[in-house]
Parts: structure tokens; sequence; C-alpha cells
């Protein structure tokens, strides 16, 4: 398994219990239009990820990540 | 100007069309708009005509009633006599006059320090020191329920934001130290969160910062001066942290009586602020009459110990009468002068608020997104002019109106 496989699979374990409709995750699902998430919602799950890979995701950094496969590549990268 | 078009037609209005939707929805329940209240008269800080109809007003921040204290009013139209209606000007051109420096010298009194900034709104003094004290490459750490005077403040600067989950200090703690060591971060924390009402645990939160290199604290006491501390300085001075504390935030708009907003601060290089600070700048200054009233109410604060005391008692009356009718309330016991019922959905709330306002008494609605974890609140805020009778009539109205809607058995 790669690394960025790995990063996938945490990123969706966290986002499971926010999943609320139960929505296939893709690299192409998208935050606010398919898993339908308000600005609450994503406080939560940002710090959730987060402390999970020790990171920090500005909120100028969130504001350009609208799909798993671009948080993924995010962690990816903040993770060195 | 154009005439407005038929509403299918998608311009830059179309996305606020779910919001007009859901008013429209609402109101048509035959509901008042809770957000287009009109005061036709004011007769005291705690009393209002609305439509006709005389109402305690439990919802203006007018902590300590300074609205119509007889020595500010005296002051405010002496100013608008002798020095005119208005400045027509920045401060930094021809909008400073005698009465913007007298302000500035009461507020280093109140504050005991070497600097008083004087904002013409409080949202612009968070707007302003926020954007200019953090530039590119430097960090803002917030508190999640922070102000939107504060998140604005970030979205106009240019440095990186990092949010903490609300009043957590060990959440701070941690972002804090995955932050680089060298970098330069503002950390800015408020006493009082005015939603809920409850009090930010500064000790413990100044203690988590002072771990980490090349931090600065600002604190907004918007909602904790006049009421909070031996000086009614604010909560940080409550709770005996003004030593680690590098900026306070505050506003003329809630206990003082008036508007405007102001920054103190003992730093030496204070001052340049005033040059490079663009909501400071490229804005007209405060009326003489505003400055005046803002001067004389924040000197009488300096000796408000009574009227401090008694806006405590009416607040820990209204939170047990509350509480004991069976309201679900923000904080377990009362914190500030903030007591904010929360409610299951807006339906409700817009009743329990109607009924409250036929019956006599304003309190504020909040509603998402201003309310934090989605909540809608009737925001209650207590004055020290609330008499022992005022909140004994309060307590009832809340009874009489919990029971009419079904919020309360």
């Amino acid at each position: 398994m790669t690394d960025r496989q790995q990063i996938f699979d945490s990123v969706a374990a966290q986002i499971a219990p926010f999943n609320k409709k139960g929505v296939d995750l893709t690299e192409a699902t998208t935050f606010a239009g398919d898993l339908e998430w308000d600005s609450l919602t994503v406080m939560d799950f940002v710090a959730a990820i987060e402390d999970e890979f020790d990171i920090i995701i500005t909120m100028n950094m969130q504001a350009e990540i609208e799909t798993v496969g671009q948080l993924v590549d995010a962690v990816a990268k903040l993770k060195g | 100007m154009t005439q407005a078009t038929a509403t299918q037609t998608r311009d830059l209005f179309s996305k606020f069309d779910p919001l007009i939707a859901e008013r429209e929805a609402l109101l048509a329940t035959g509901v008042r708009d809770p957000f287009a209240i009109v005061m036709d008269k004011v007769l005291s800080p705690t009393r209002a005509i609305i439509k006709g109809k005389e109402t305690i007003l439990l919802g203006t921040y007018n902590y300590m009633g300074m609205t119509f204290d007889p020595d500010v009013i005296a002051a405010g139209k002496k100013a608008l006599d002798e020095f005119g209606a208005g400045t027509t000007g920045s401060r930094v051109l021809n909008g400073t006059y005698q009465g913007h420096r007298e302000v500035e010298e009461a507020l280093k009194e109140f504050y005991g320090t070497s600097s008083a900034m004087v904002f013409s709104t409080g949202y612009q003094a968070n707007l302003g020191m926020i954007s200019t004290l953090a530039g590119k490459g430097d960090y803002v750490v917030l508190d999640a329920d922070s102000h939107a005077s504060i998140y604005d403040g970030c979205f106009l600067g240019d440095a990186e934001i990092v949010r903490f989950r609300h009043n957590s200090v060990e959440d701070l703690d941690k972002r804090l130290g995955r932050l680089p060591a060298d970098a330069l971060k503002l950390v800015v924390l408020e006493g009082v969160y005015s939603m809920l009402g409850d009090v930010a645990p500064l000790p413990a939160m100044v203690a988590a910062v002072r771990k980490h290199p090349n931090c600065m604290i600002l604190v907004d006491e918007a909602h904790g001066m006049g009421f909070f501390g031996p000086n009614g300085r604010g909560v940080y001075e409550e709770q005996g942290v003004e030593k680690d504390v590098d900026f306070v935030v505050g506003t003329f708009s809630k206990s003082v009586g008036t508007v405007g907003g102001f920054c103190v601060s003992n730093h030496p290089k204070f001052e340049v602020m005033r040059l490079v600070c663009r909501p400071y700048v490229f804005t007209a200054s405060l009326p003489p009459s505003v400055v005046a009233t803002a001067a004389t109410s924040i000197r009488k604060l300096m000796s408000a110990g009574e009227k401090r005391a008694h806006l405590w008692k009416n607040s820990k009356r209204l939170h047990k009468g509350l509480t004991d009718l069976g309201f679900t309330l923000g904080t377990k016991e009362p914190q500030s002068a903030i007591i904010a019922v929360i409610l299951t959905d807006q339906v409700q709330a817009v009743a329990i608020w109607q009924a409250l306002l036929e019956l006599g008494l304003y309190v504020n609605m909040a509603r998402p997104p201003a309310t934090p974890a989605g909540t809608f609140l009737l925001r209650c805020s207590l004055c020290a002019e609330h008499s022992d009778e005022q909140v004994g009539q309060i307590i009832g109205m809340f009874e009489a109106a919990g029971r009419t809607v079904g919020a309360i058995g």
C-alpha cells in the first residue's frame, strides 16, 4: 500500500463519523456538495484531521480544499 | 438606476434565494420579524415603546445603563454645541478634535496603559488591530467561537489563520506547538463570549500561550468592560492576567453606552498603528458629541462598584429563575451579564420570542451562523438599571411565554 493510499484510508476513517448520508467516498467527493457539510461540521472535521496527522491546516489552506483528493494531497504535503 | 427584474433571472442576488425563501416561509406563519424591530420611543436604559407597547429591554448590551446618565447626556450636548455635528474627516487628517484626545486619555486612565487608540466602531477596532498586527508569514490563532469582527480582521489581513476549539486550553496549546517556532503569532481571545455568555479560562490559556515562542496576546473585552474586575477593565483583570496581555480591544457600544471602539496597550511602538492601520485611517472619526459622552461615561465607570454589584445580583437571579422554570441555559452557572436560553429550533425560538414581545419583553433572537453548534438562542443581557421588580416581571413573562409555547412543562 502506498503512502497516499494510507492517507486516503485514514482520511476516510475520519470522514465516517461525519458521513451521515453514507456517501461513497472517492477522490472527487466534495465536502460541501456531496457530503453536504456545513461550516460547523467542517470545523470539527478539520480539527480531527489535524490531530490525527499532527499537522495544521490553516483556514487559508482550507479555502482551497474542496474534494477528498485535494485534502489527501494537502495532508501528504504537510506531513512532509 | 435600473429597475429590478423578475426573480427568476439569475444575477448576483441569486445566492441569497435560499435565505429569502426561508424568511418568507417563517413570516408566512404570521410571526413578527425578529430582525426588524423598531423602538418608537426609548424611555430609559431598560424601557422602550415598541408598536405602542411599553416593553422591558433585556437585549441591549447596555450593561451599566449609561445611555441616559445625566452627566453623559450633558457632556454630549455641550460638545454638539461647541464642536458641531461631525468631524467629516479621518483621525489622521482633520478628524482629531480635543474630545478624541480626551477620550483616549480617559481610556489610558481606566486601563492603566501608556497608549489608547479610538476607532469609529468596535468592529473596526478588531478589523484594524488584527489585520494590521499580523502580516504575511505571521499567524493569527483564534477561538472557533470568535466574534465576526475577529474573523473579518483575519480575512482582511495576509496572515495564516489557525482556529482552536472553543475555550480549549489543550487544543490551543497543541496548535501553537505545531506552528514554526520562529514565526510571529497573534493569539486572539475574548473575555466573555457573547452568544452563550461564557467566560474564557484566561489564566490557563495565557499559561499555554507563554510556553510557545513569539506570541502576543490580544483579548477582546467588549462584553467584560465595566462589569468584571476591581476597576471594571474586564475578565482579564478579574482573573489576574493583566501582565500577560499585550492588547485589549473594546467597544463604547455596550457598558459605555454610545458607539465606538478602541485598543489599549503598553507596547512602546503602539502609536505607529495610527499610520498603518487602514480601518483607522480610511474612515471618518467619531462625532464630537459621541467622544464627549464616551469620555464622561468611562470616567464614571471607574467608580461604579455599586452598579456592578447590582448587575451581578440581577444576573444570578435571572439565571436561577430561568433554570428553576426548566429552561436550558448557555451556562450552568451565571458567568456574565448574558443569559442565553437554548431552544430546539427556529419555529420554537421565534414563537417564544414573539410571545415575550407581546407580554412586553424584548430579548435578542440569535440563529446560526452567529450561534455555536447550530443552536437557536434567546439571548438576554441584563442591565445594572434593571430593578428588582423588573427582574421579577421578566421571570414571570418567561414562565408565561414558555408554557404557552410548550417549551417548559
